[in-house]
């Protein structure tokens, strides 16, 4: 029986409804004459403490609230694809039919049009045995992305009776039926499931694939795998959410799923113009065909941005399932802790540090855990992963607060922006000495077998030299550059062209803003061949004002926005002249 | 702002700050307007924070002083708190509720607004990228503004942010096309003597027949301050929306709202985050920020210039902090900057503007912008560090391309940060400065601009 009670008290997102003892915790219920959406959070006696997910301006004492009997749940089915929904599904293109250009209260409305066919190929036939997650058929949802429908995975499995014939149905037609133990159960090409509960799944894998960004500083110096995890802190200003917008545009993966937490109204309008007019480099097809965006702006109701993450990481495990790599993006998980926050406070609750609940690492670790490369349950075998990135904002730019540091328990990506780099305009501006990557070890050996055997010792030479700079600058700082021996002035000298050929990186530059790994690769090789050289040269005579007017330096320096991804012959052509260059000096007499 | 129907209360259960609780209420809503009037018949405004077990809490906008807890009512307006618009309210000054300041009786209201606004759907918004000609350098070159944006002035006491701010009310307005355009000017908490600098400047430029202004000056009510930026926005809203016009919002000083948001959530006992301020700040701001925009289908914008005073000139303060998380981009103002006597003080390399890339190049402004400003940003930068080498080895110790990149930091000082306050320069003029200043280093320095560019534009010497 549904719990129907009355209100007694609000205060902002925040309600308390008597007369509750039917409801069950994080049940949805809604809320007033309006049926607002909200979920319940706390009980005691037969008070339920509720969230609500819109706006309560305008609600009174005495409103009725009326349980709904489920837990707060996503629809999964084709259709998701392309579509932008608030933090609880809702797709605002809808919303925006029944309240124009303002998010308006108590709509409802479905997550995908119910009423839309889709070619069905069913794979299974009549009397086949199946299990929960096991494939019935596909369909095509987007040019980019093949759906397959698959057996709920609560299901308890049986044998199929009616499996219909590939043809066009819409979602509510019952595609199959299947029969265990005497009990029909009709499936359509839908289903639902609870968004605080991790979908379930046969295995996990070791991450061992990287997830290739085309951003350099990310896959050549501080990888992430299919189904790792990593994190993004920054203070403003620093670009955070320009590299998530180019992850989610080159990463190479099947689905996308871009959740705008508590962030700009504006940086989800950039997504939905852009999108659709930028091609997957891979199959040259719209990226808007393999995303979707979850949207809670800062001013949207703050418990909605709560459910947004959940709403999200569901999604992606719902195409993970499918067997497809699945990242996500979540911009910001600190605007997700503090709507925590703000209901722990409302809720009375003892604050641990800085006012956040003593269950803020426990929730941000469950939410990570969900990230992994798995097989999926059921026939046949399929093997997909769910990678997560989390921007982190941190106040005041200050890496010891506490959605920081939790985080960075639960990650094994940690890209550190920094302030100093980007005010120099230095960008992606991930810092190069307080980043790091624990995927390394485990993608070298991709790497190895992909693009050439020496990747991982020429980024440890790469990285050495920008580490040995790191030192060199607190002596230049004290005493000038001209301190220092010409042998440390070529480290100085190769640790600028590093960071301004390879870790900048220009996302609004047409060729710049992709890099393939093969690119990625000889532009790392070519810096590295030039230390090398240079050292050499220098021993055998050269002067260090020499090396430095070369003029391959200037060419290296713009190659990265110079040669394109099919140009990898110019590259080459850069190396020969390089040696040519060197050749050229050495041997001349050194001149003071 | 009338108050009809509704019930009458006498019951007042406590006073403490600017909050009264009121007892025996059987009808409230949350977020209501509530109607608080004296035993000698003063009436104040209010709102619910919080309604249930028969109390309301009561957010008393004038304050609370002289209140008594016998004889006085407290009456529940039955509605949200509106303001009332029309095409009448340009040229006219309202005080921080919106109640006509200037004598004149109130306009007569075409319709009434919820002043909290709701929020802008993101699926319906306009991606802003129309640029926006300040005349000023240093923001048209390197800052660039586009219209329905919200770029702050993070400055600190005593500096130039309201030279600023005045200019590119006066200059964006008068420069460009056509299109029907209107400042909005929000006085929170600030000296007389500042709200009527803006009042003066718009009146010797023409626009403030085109202007609204709402003053809740220094010695108006604190709590006043949570409701002069929203009845400002609506009223924006009201023009860029319905009347389709450009609207340029300037709230003045930010800093001052979020004190009174503090006061308030002191009196209530909440649970502060960082150094008192509220849990929900960042919230509660970004419902001021995110009524900027452009809106599908709706001719006009809302363009948002808030100014905030950076406490000690700390960015890391929560209020620029969380204010530069929500804005797209900011405007800082440097000290060292100000004390030299340059003007505009903008200290580029801590500014930023999110929306510039779309607002600049080819079609809009030329298509060389973003590389040249990236150059310049970077020898800038470069220049800064030259100069504080200099300072610990002395300009002998530095190499030849080290004095040129002392040179770039005279030039950008001199010629292109600094201009008058009456000097509108072209886009064209701006970045003609910003190539004499690339062009003294020499072309192999140049790595953020394409060759073409450089052979077009490099200014040989």
């Amino acid at each position: 029986m549904a719990a129907e009670g009355r209100i007694v008290w609000i205060s902002g997102p925040a309600v308390k409804a008597d007369g509750m003892s039917e409801a069950k915790m994080y049940e949805t219920v809604t809320v007033g004459n309006d049926k607002l959406v909200g979920e319940v959070i706390r009980l005691t006696g037969d008070v339920a403490f509720i969230q609500v997910y819109e706006s309560t301006a305008g609600l009174k004492p005495g409103e009725p609230v009326v349980g709904t009997g489920n837990p707060l749940s996503v629809l999964l089915g084709p259709g998701i694809i392309g579509q932008i929904y608030d933090g609880i599904q809702r797709p605002l293109k809808e919303l925006s039919k029944a309240s124009g250009s303002y998010i308006g209260r108590g709509i409802t409305t479905t997550p995908v049009d119910m009423a839309k066919k889709y070619h069905f190929v069913p794979t299974v036939s009549n009397g086949d045995e199946v299990s929960a997650g096991s494939v019935l058929g596909t369909v095509q949802e987007s040019e980019l992305i093949e759906n397959s429908i698959m057996v709920p995975p609560d299901h308890k499995g049986g044998k199929i009776t009616k499996i219909v014939s590939e043809g066009d149905y819409d979602l509510e037609t019952e595609v199959a039926t299947t029969e265990k133990d005497g009990q029909s159960i009709p499936l359509k090409m839908y289903h639902k499931w609870p968004v605080r509960k991790p979908r379930p799944f046969l295995k996990r894998y070791d991450p061992t694939v990287p997830l290739l960004t085309g951003q350099r500083v990310i896959d050549t110096f501080f990888p992430i795998a299919k189904g790792g995890t990593g994190s993004i802190p920054g203070a403003f200003g620093t670009g955070k959410t320009v590299t998530l917008h180019q992850i989610a545009k080159w990463a190479d993966s099947q689905v996308v799923v871009y959740i705008g937490c508590g962030e700009r109204g504006n940086e989800m309008t950039e997504v939905l113009v852009e999108f659709p007019h930028l091609k997957d480099p891979r199959s040259g097809k719209p990226l808007m065909d393999r995303t979707v965006l979850v949207a809670n702006t800062s001013n949207m109701p703050v418990a909605a941005r709560e459910a947004s993450i959940y709403t999200g990481v569901t999604i992606a495990e719902y195409y993970r399932d499918m067997g497809k790599d699945v990242v996500l993006v979540a911009d910001s998980t600190s605007r997700w802790a503090e709507s925590l926050r703000e209901m722990s406070g409302r809720l009375e609750e003892m604050p641990a540090e800085e006012g956040y609940p003593s269950y803020l690492a426990s929730r941000l670790a469950e939410f990570y855990e969900r990230a992994g490369r798995v097989r999926a349950s059921g026939s046949p075998d399929r093997d997909g992963s769910v990678t997560l990135v989390g921007a982190v904002s941190p106040s005041g730019g200050d890496f010891t607060e506490p959605v920081t540091t939790h985080t960075m328990r639960f990650i094994k990506t940690f890209w550190a922006l920094d302030a100093k780099l980007a005010y120099s305009r230095h960008y992606p501006s991930i810092n190069w000495m307080n980043s790091y990557s624990g995927y390394l070890a485990d993608i070298a050996k991709w790497w190895g077998e992909n693009i050439s055997d020496d990747w991982l010792s020429l980024r440890s030479d790469a990285y050495g030299v920008l580490q040995r700079e790191d030192t060199l600058k607190e002596i230049v700082r004290l005493l000038g550059p001209e301190a220092l021996p010409d042998e440390e002035k070529l480290i100085l000298e190769v640790a600028r062209m590093v960071k301004i050929g390879l870790l900048q990186q220009n996302s609004f530059d047409d060729v710049d803003t992709y890099c393939s790994p093969e690119k990625q690769y000889k532009l790392l090789k070519l810096l590295v061949d030039f230390y090398k050289r240079g050292q050499q040269s220098l021993k055998e005579g050269a002067a260090l004002a020499d090396i430095r007017a070369m003029s391959v330096v200037g060419s290296m320096l713009k190659a990265r926005m110079d040669v394109k991804d099919d140009e990898m012959a110019k590259l080459d052509q850069l190396d020969v002249d390089m040696q040519e260059q060197f050749k050229s000096i050495t041997g001349v007499k050194v001149r003071n | 702002m009338s108050a009809e129907g509704g019930v009458q209360y006498s019951k007042i259960a406590e006073i403490k700050g600017p909050l009264v609780v009121v007892d025996d209420v059987s009808n409230a809503a949350f977020d209501e307007l509530v109607e608080i009037e004296t035993k000698e018949g003063e009436r104040r405004l209010g709102k619910v924070l919080e309604v249930g077990n028969g109390k309301a809490i009561v957010q008393v906008f004038e304050g609370t002083t002289g209140l008594s807890i016998s004889g006085t009512k407290a009456k529940f307006v039955g509605k949200l708190m509106e303001m009332p618009v029309s095409k009448e309210v340009l040229g006219r000054v309202f005080d921080g509720l919106g109640r006509p300041k200037d004598g004149l009786p109130d306009p007569i209201a075409d319709k009434f607004i919820d002043i909290n606004g709701e929020p802008m759907n993101p699926e319906q918004r306009e991606y802003p990228k129309d640029f926006i000609q300040t005349g000023i350098s240093v923001i048209d070159g390197m800052i660039t503004l586009v219209r329905g944006q919200k770029l702050p002035i993070f400055s600190g006491s005593g500096m130039s942010h309201n030279l600023v701010a005045a200019q590119i009310a006066r200059q964006a307005s008068v420069v460009g096309t056509q299109d029907d355009f209107a400042v909005v000017f929000a006085a929170i908490g600030v000296q007389y003597s500042e709200a009527e600098y803006f009042r003066r400047s718009l009146e010797e430029s023409g626009a403030l027949k085109r202007s609204v202004l709402f003053l809740n000056t220094a010695d108006d009510p604190a709590i006043e301050r949570i409701i002069t930026p929203r009845v400002a926005l609506t009223v924006a809203e009201y023009l860029a929306f319905e009347l389709g016009m450009h609207v340029l919002v300037i709230l003045t000083d930010m800093t001052n709202y979020a004190e009174a948001l503090r006061e308030i959530s002191a009196a209530r006992e909440e649970v502060p985050g960082r150094k008192g301020y509220p849990g929900y700040l960042y919230t509660d701001l970004s419902t001021i920020y995110e009524r900027a925009g452009k809106l599908n289908g709706r001719k006009g914008s809302v363009t948002q210039v808030p100014i905030l005073s950076m406490p000690s000139d700390d960015i890391t303060h929560p209020i620029p902090d969380l204010t530069g998380y929500i804005t797209e981009g900011q405007v800082v103002l440097g000290r060292d900057l100000f004390r030299q006597g340059v003007y505009p003080p903008v200290n580029i390399l801590m500014s930023l503007s999110r929306l510039m890339k779309d607002g600049i190049g080819e079609g809009s402004t030329r298509a060389d912008h973003g590389e040249i400003s990236n150059q310049v940003y970077d020898a800038y930068s470069r220049a800064q560090e030259v100069r504080a080498l200099a300072g610990i080895v002395g300009k002998a110790g530095l190499t030849e391309i080290d004095l040129k990149y002392m040179d770039v930091g005279d030039v950008f000082e001199k010629e292109f940060l600094t201009q008058a306050t009456d000097e509108n320069r072209t886009i064209e003029e701006t970045l003609t400065i910003l190539w004499k200043i690339v062009s003294k280093l020499p072309k192999n320095e140049i790595t953020k601009i394409k060759d073409k560019f450089i052979d077009q534009y490099y200014q040989e010497k």
